[in-house]
This record gives C-alpha cells, structure tokens and sequence, in this order.
C-alpha cells in the first residue's frame, strides 16, 4: 500500500481501527492522568476561595467539564450515528454506540455534583430549574437511545433506528432548551439567578480547562477501548478476529 | 392508495374492536381520577394540580395505545405492501397518525371537561385545558408514531415507547400546562398557545418522514 491510499478513511475499516485505537488509548490515559492531576491540584491548592459561596464551589472544576462534554458528546454521537446511516459505515454506527454510556456518565455526573454545590448554596439538592431539567432530559434521551439499541437484535436496524432517534433527539435538543426556560420565567420568577457567580480568577479558568482536557482524554480512552469491544463482537465471524483469537491462545 | 382510504380503514377497525379501542380513554380517567385519593381531597391543592395531572395522564394514555398504530399491519403483511405501494409513505403515515388521533386522541379531549370538574378547577381554566388538549394530542399522536415505528416489533416495544418519546413530549407538555396556568392567574394565554400550536405545525412537518424512515428502517 502506498502513502497515498492511506488517509483517514483507511481506519473506517474496523480490522485497522482496532490496532490503531489499541495503540493510541494508553496515550489517552497519560493525558487523561496528567491534566486531571494538574486541573485538581490547581483548582483546589492554588485557586482562591470564593468570598461568596466559600469552598463548596470548587466543585464546578468538576461540575462545567462535565456539563459541556455532555452536551458535545450527544451532539459527536447524533453526528457519527447520522454518519453511519447514511454512508452506510459500519465503523461510525459502532463508534456512535460506543459514545453513548460515556455520555450518560457525564450527564449524570453534573447532574450529581450539581445537586452537591446546590445544597450549600441554595438549600436544596434539586431545584426545577430551566438547566437542571434540561440537562435531567438529556439524560432521559441518552437513555432512550441506549435502550433502544440494546432492545434491537440486527445490529444493522439497531445503528440505524439510533442514528434516526439520536438526529430527531438532536433537532429537539434546542425546543427542549427553550420551553424549558421559558416556562421557568413564566412560571418561578427570578428566585434563583445562574448569573450572580463573580468574575472568574484566572486560575479558576486554567484549572477549568485542564479538568476539560482531561475528561476529554478520558472520553477518547474509554470509547476507544469500548468501540474495540463492539468491532469484536460484531465481527466476531471475521478472518482477522479469528487469527486474533486464536493466534492469542497460542502464544 | 389514497389518504381517506387509509385513514377510513382505519377507523372501521377500530369500530369492529370497540372496547379496544376505547382502553386509553378508560386509563385516563382511572389515573387522573386516582390522584385526588392519592394526593388527598384538598380543593386548593387540587385546583393546581389538576392541569398537570390531566396533561400528563393524556401522554400516558397515547403512548399506551400508539404500539397498536402499526403492529397489526405490521402482522399481517399489510405494512409492507404499503411500502411498497407507489406514492409517499409519510402521507401513509398521515393518515394512519389522524385515525389514531380520531380513535384515541379526540375521546380524552372531550373527557377534559368532566376530569377538570372532579379537580374543582374554574370554567376558563377547564375551557383552556380542553382547549391546549386538542392542539396537544395531535403532537402525541405524532410522536408516538415515530416511536412505534421505530420500536415495531420488539420484544419490549412497548415500554422502549415511553422510554423514547415522553422526553421528547416535554415541550408540549409545557406550553399546555402553562397556558392553563396563565388563564387560571387572570393572563392571557395568547403566548402558550402560540407556541403550541408553533409546536403542532413543526412537529405535523417533520414527524411523518421521520415516521416513514423508521419504518423503512424496521422493515428492511
């Protein structure tokens, strides 16, 4: 094979994903390691306390990571499930499907720590709240999604009828957002303002963004690794998972 | 084949299996009418609830009866000559999503009005609800469409219904509630019903196709 065939597409072939993704996750992790470290130690060693909320909002350096990669991954997902739909890639099915529990780790994970920082700060774990319940509805599509290809036995049906729920999902992200917020003016008035956090330090913003690089790595290793998992059980009927197999026990 | 044709075939099946047909009215009246024993007698605490209750026992009551939209066809064969039928599938679906919504959606409108008298609200916020229902079911019927259509089939398509298509019902459910909670707090509720009916137009463009993809999907 020359340079020139080998572009990005050669690794929508799963054989070659799969030794490409086993190369590149402990790379993944190392980033993962690195930046988590550095994010955790910034944020909660040298960023200042907030003279309004105390400690308790260091929680966000968890919290805002969690919260944008869980928007970003519904979106990675409805695009590379719409990707396989469409081309008919296999390998853009298998990798929607592996974004999935990883975005509803996130998803819940936000939800969770938000609850934690709600309760010092405004007296209640939960509040109804136009980006609570919209993000709780997230969840509620990341699970959709999920069961609805879990329920399906052709994996064929099961990428496409995702991709199709996953894009419908994805057109009513917005609406949701919207009606959401407009019922809660309609509705609360303004008893609980997202807007009153202070100007940001710098350092609160750095260890931000190592957080996000982070969690970011860590969404690569871990849907890589999972991906790997669905090519092999996908394919189990293939030469090359075959002489993988086989040529494992010998060794 | 033709729109009516669909859509009064339909409605002759469902006459032939009455009872049946009539199982979402009776478990919407059932689960309304079991929240003031649950919730207790109170009529203040009832009057605010009551919209709620009735909006959200409506979306229980289309999902549950939206799996029976295509499994039928689905059985005996008819669903694929469908497909395979010259002219669109989603005016298929069209048809198909109005007698469902004949059969099931138009009975829990007229039914409003008495569940609204059992929770003690006022005349106009009862006006309104029936009002929100009829612009709102119509979207239930859609969607639930869509997640028939994608669960056809299945083992458990049923439940995977209300798994997939209630998140996607929130914004109805919002606009509906909240146009009756505007004319019980002496506004008007012009806003509300705008955006449901805005609602209802988008969701009448965009969830036949869908509709018709998902069958292709589930069919192939």
């Amino acid at each position: 094979m020359n340079a020139a065939t080998l572009t990005w597409a050669t690794y929508a072939a799963p054989s070659r994903f799969y030794t490409l993704a086993g190369r590149l996750i402990p790379w993944c992790w190392a980033v993962t390691a690195e930046f988590c470290l550095a994010g955790l130690w910034v944020g909660f060693a040298i960023a200042p306390t907030d003279f309004q909320q105390g400690e308790a909002y260091r929680i966000i350096f968890i919290h805002v990571p969690a919260a944008w990669l869980s928007m970003l991954i519904y979106l990675v997902m409805a695009f590379w499930a719409a990707w396989g739909w469409m081309l008919n890639a296999r390998m853009a099915s298998m990798y929607a499907r592996a974004l999935a529990p990883t975005g509803v780790l996130f998803t819940f994970l936000a939800l969770w720590t938000g609850a934690l920082w709600g309760k010092p700060t405004w007296g209640a774990w939960w509040v109804w709240d136009a980006r609570l319940t919209s993000e709780f509805i997230l969840l509620l599509l990341y699970l959709g999604y999920i069961a609805l290809t879990e329920a399906i036995d052709d994996p064929r049906r099961a990428a496409n009828a995702g991709a199709l729920l996953a894009l419908v999902g994805a057109v009513n992200v917005p609406v949701i957002y919207f009606s959401v917020r407009w019922w809660n003016t309609l509705h609360q008035g303004a008893t609980i303002s997202l807007t009153t956090a202070p100007k940001m330090a710098s350092t609160m913003l750095t260890a931000m963004l190592l957080m996000t690089i982070g969690f970011w790595a860590y969404s690569f290793a871990v849907v890589f690794a999972r991906a790997r998992a669905i090519v092999l059980e996908q394919e189990s009927e293939a030469e090359w998972v075959r002489t993988l197999a086989t040529g494992a026990e010998k060794s | 084949m033709s729109l009516l044709a669909v859509t009064r075939r339909d409605l002759r099946l469902a006459r032939r299996r009455q009872v049946e047909s009539l199982l979402p009215l009776g478990f919407f009246v059932v689960a309304a009418g079991l929240f003031p024993i649950g919730v207790g007698p109170e009529p203040q605490t009832l009057r605010q609830i009551g919209a709620g209750v009735v909006w959200v026992c409506a979306l229980l009551a289309a999902m549950l009866s939206v799996t029976q939209m295509f499994a039928s066809d689905y059985q005996d064969g008819s669903l694929e000559q469908m497909l395979l039928a010259p002219g669109s599938l989603a005016e298929i679906v069209i048809a198909k999503v109005f007698a469902h919504w004949l059969t099931t959606g138009l009975p829990l409108v007229v039914a409003t009005p008495l569940l609204g008298l059992l929770f003690g609200m006022a005349a106009p916020a009862i006006g309104m609800l029936a009002l929100t229902l009829l612009l709102g079911t119509p979207i239930l019927s859609l969607l639930g469409a869509f997640g028939a259509a994608l669960t056809l089939g299945l083992r458990s398509g049923a439940a995977l219904v209300f798994l997939i298509v209630l998140p996607l019902t929130v914004p109805a459910l919002i606009f509906g509630t909240g146009a009756v909670g505007a004319v019980d707090g002496g506004q008007s509720a012009q806003a509300q019903l705008s955006l449901l009916a805005a609602l209802l137009i988008i969701t009448f463009l965009g969830a036949p196709w869908a509709t018709a993809a998902a069958l292709r999907i589930s069919l192939e």
